[in-house]
């Protein structure tokens, strides 16, 4: 029986790497004509379907730039709904090129489920939610509190955490669903309510006055999220990874999508080789070099496609906080192109 | 004396004419009579109906407040649906269900070719009255055209043919009310055959059939449909190379029907097992060949008495579509869950609003499969009552 099940590994094994060493990802992605993106089932503002059946987010532009960047055709995508978890099957058995699904980067992750991450779109952190007539201006003074949580998830853990490493007194309430949870404390069952701070602010257009609540400026854990591949493709990780960057560097350099036209006459050099008018940079990974230019007109800068999906230009208003540039008093920062 | 009357009928005395029997007493008879006696008949009738009025009185005004009154029903965005001054009382927002309507028919099919599902459904709507309505005519056609016509068109229609000219639609792009009529189609076509072939299997005399159809249908009953979806979406592109991996869509049809036909051939062997023995026998006295002991003597009447258990688990199956969201199938209840989760319409009801337009939806469905196993019955039923 033994035998059996590890012959069978082995040739699920070889049968895997024969796929897998047949030919790149990227000559792959070419010749299918599409990227093949992992999605969630629909997370507001990072991957969503609109009333026309179109995904629309921050997890979206990610795979559209992509498209953008190989086809010059942002429509060259063909999503795939992957839940929690058959997310990271999906990339390992080659169903998905790239997973761009709100997924938390971490050490085991990448050391243990044969993916790698390219980068991060977008800095998470669990944060707390309160009632503006309670008049708290920090999670800190929240001792006493009780406290909404969804339970069996690293937020109610977390939770814990914080509370006992400022010695403050936690009463949690835990709930099964999320729904539940937004509703008790809109019910007024607790003082707070905790989870990541992006569910926070769609929590929040969903309680019955949205106004009268606040989201606090503390965030009490790690969770970057960004879009991973295979391991074992270095080439077409590149290609992942420097879109994310070609997004950052562009609103950096001040490119968007209304002025990357004009732009391609600019003198400034960063902004040259950016846009593939200089140097051969998009052909070293294997593009063509004015991909650069490409991913902006298409899908614009990744100022732009932040407040287009998540910030002022959409319902949930998030704060750029931890994801502003670099220059900004933010956490987005790009190597330079050159 | 009374010799003198039966003599002469003249007599003035005597009546002439049949008298009319008289009303009952008015507390017997009419509309105070009917609900004196079903409904206030005695001390636990009496409190079972106050109950149930008071019960009613309790649920069904909100509830129609909320459905009806208190409703929203134009708007474009969560501004219409959000308790302000204008409108402090919000009821279901039945203009989010309108802006989304096409989400939750099509999911992500692409528009321009959506007009494809819609002569799909059409096509479907003709398969089934064809085949419903007794009396319709030439339904031997209608059989061949649901059952050969309809789903090799469906598949090209749907999937796309390019030397057609018909583009390429490739699954993953289906969604809502698409993905669960066409689930529960196939499900519902294919159960009811391979289900009967393994009920006869399990009741067969031939040893290979019978082993194989007892272990099949005891395997598919042991094991949950959700973890043979499970398996199905992420056991199985770790095995198979990616070149021969099955479509999404197409696992979760084939899990689906294949579960659906197990609990039908147990339905249909507890009818094949109703049957008197002298049925069988009767038959193969008759010299029947067995197939045409079956077609023509067992499986006609064991069919009629199951009529109510089959349907129950079309409509059991019908709801078990909603499982396809293991595989990341986006069926009709999916589409809602998803569209009610964006930003553009959080507002405090919308959520309900979505889950009672499911709900709405499903009852349809449902009760209309149950209404017409209800009038086949009655129709089958008229021969045991001659």
């Amino acid at each position: 029986m033994k035998k059996w099940v590890a012959t069978a590994a082995l040739v699920a094994g070889a049968l895997m790497g024969a796929s897998m060493a047949s030919a790149g990802t990227l000559d792959t992605v070419k010749s299918k004509g599409q990227v093949v993106c992992g999605h969630g089932q629909g997370l507001a503002g990072f991957a969503l379907p609109d009333a026309q059946g179109v995904w629309r987010g921050l997890d979206s532009d990610v795979c559209r730039a992509l498209a953008a960047a190989i086809f010059n055709d942002p429509n060259k995508v063909k999503v795939v709904p992957l839940t929690s978890k058959d997310r990271f099957t999906a990339l390992q058995s080659g169903e998905i090129d790239v997973l761009s699904r709100n997924t938390t980067w971490t050490l085991s992750r990448e050391a243990s489920l044969g993916l790698e991450f390219a980068g991060i779109n977008y800095y998470d952190g669990q944060g707390f939610m309160v009632r503006k007539s309670l008049k708290l201006a920090s999670a800190k003074e929240l001792s006493g509190a009780s406290v909404c949580v969804q339970q069996g998830t690293t937020t109610e853990l977390n939770l814990a955490d914080f509370f006992r490493a400022n010695k403050l007194e936690l009463k949690s309430v835990t709930f099964a669903t999320n729904d539940e949870t937004t509703k008790a404390y809109d019910a007024g069952r607790c003082d707070a309510l905790t989870t990541d701070a992006s569910g926070l602010y769609s929590e929040r257009l969903r309680l019955a006055k949205p106004d009268d609540h606040i989201v606090l400026p503390e965030i009490i854990s790690k969770e970057p999220l960004g879009p991973s591949v295979r391991k074992g493709d270095d080439q077409w990780l590149d290609v992942v990874k420097w879109t994310q960057f070609v997004l950052v560097t562009a609103e950096e350099l001040g490119v968007t999508q209304a002025n990357v036209e004009a732009m391609l006459k600019s003198e400034n050099p960063e902004i040259k080789r950016l846009l593939g008018t200089e140097g051969k940079f998009g052909e070293s990974l294997g593009l063509t070099n004015d991909w650069g230019y490409r991913i902006i007109k298409h899908v614009g800068n990744y100022g732009e496609s932040f407040e287009r999906n998540v910030g002022q230009g959409s319902p949930l208003k998030i704060a750029r906080g931890l994801n502003a540039l670099w220059n900004k008093g933010g956490l987005q920062y790009a190597p330079p192109i050159r | 004396m009374s010799q003198s009357v039966s003599s002469n009928p003249n007599q003035s005395f005597v009546q002439q004419d049949v008298i009319a029997p008289s009303r009952p007493p008015s507390n017997l008879v009419g509309p105070v009579a009917w609900v004196r006696e079903h409904l206030f008949g005695g001390v636990f009738n009496t409190s079972a109906t106050i109950l149930i009025v008071l019960f009613l009185a309790w649920v069904v005004p909100p509830f129609l407040d909320f459905v009806l009154f208190d409703a929203v029903w134009v708007g474009t965005d969560r501004e219409a649906c959000i308790f302000n001054e204008a409108h402090p009382i919000v009821g279901a927002c039945w203009a989010f269900i309108k802006d989304r309507f096409s989400f939750f028919n099509y999911g992500t099919y692409p528009i321009p070719e959506r007009w494809r599902v819609d002569l799909f459904f059409a096509l479907l709507t003709i398969a089934v009255i064809w085949l419903l309505k007794l009396s319709l005519p030439r339904r031997d056609l209608g059989a061949l055209y649901a059952f050969i016509i309809l789903p090799v068109v469906s598949y090209f229609l749907l999937i796309g043919s390019p030397t057609l000219g018909l583009p390429i639609v490739t699954t993953n792009l289906w969604g809502g009310l698409l993905v669960t009529v066409v689930v529960s189609a196939v499900g519902i076509v294919v159960s009811l055959p391979l289900g009967i072939l393994l009920a006869l299997g399990r009741r067969s005399t031939m040893p290979a059939a019978q082993v194989f159809s007892v272990a099949f249908i005891e395997f598919v009953r042991g094991v949950p449909l959700i973890t043979v979806l499970f398996m199905a979406s992420v056991m199985l592109p770790l095995f198979v190379p990616r070149e021969f991996e099955p479509d999404k869509l197409l696992r979760a049809l084939v899990g689906v029907a294949l579960f659906a036909s197990a609990y039908m051939a147990e339905v249909v062997r507890a009818g094949l097992q109703a049957l008197p023995k002298g049925q069988y026998e009767g038959a193969m006295a008759l010299g029947l060949s067995y197939g045409q002991m079956m077609r023509l003597i067992i499986l006609p009447q064991a069919l009629k008495v199951t009529i109510p258990n089959i349907v129950s688990n079309y409509i059991g199956l019908f709801k078990d579509t909603t499982l396809v969201v293991i595989v990341g199938l986006f069926d009709f209840l999916r589409t809602i869950e998803t569209a009610r989760i964006d930003p553009i319409w959080a507002a405090p009801t919308v959520s309900p609003t979505g889950y009672v337009y499911a709900a709405i939806f499903y009852f349809i469905f449902c009760f209309a499969m149950s209404s017409y196993a209800r009038t086949i019955e009655q129709r089958l039923s008229k021969a045991d009552k001659r």
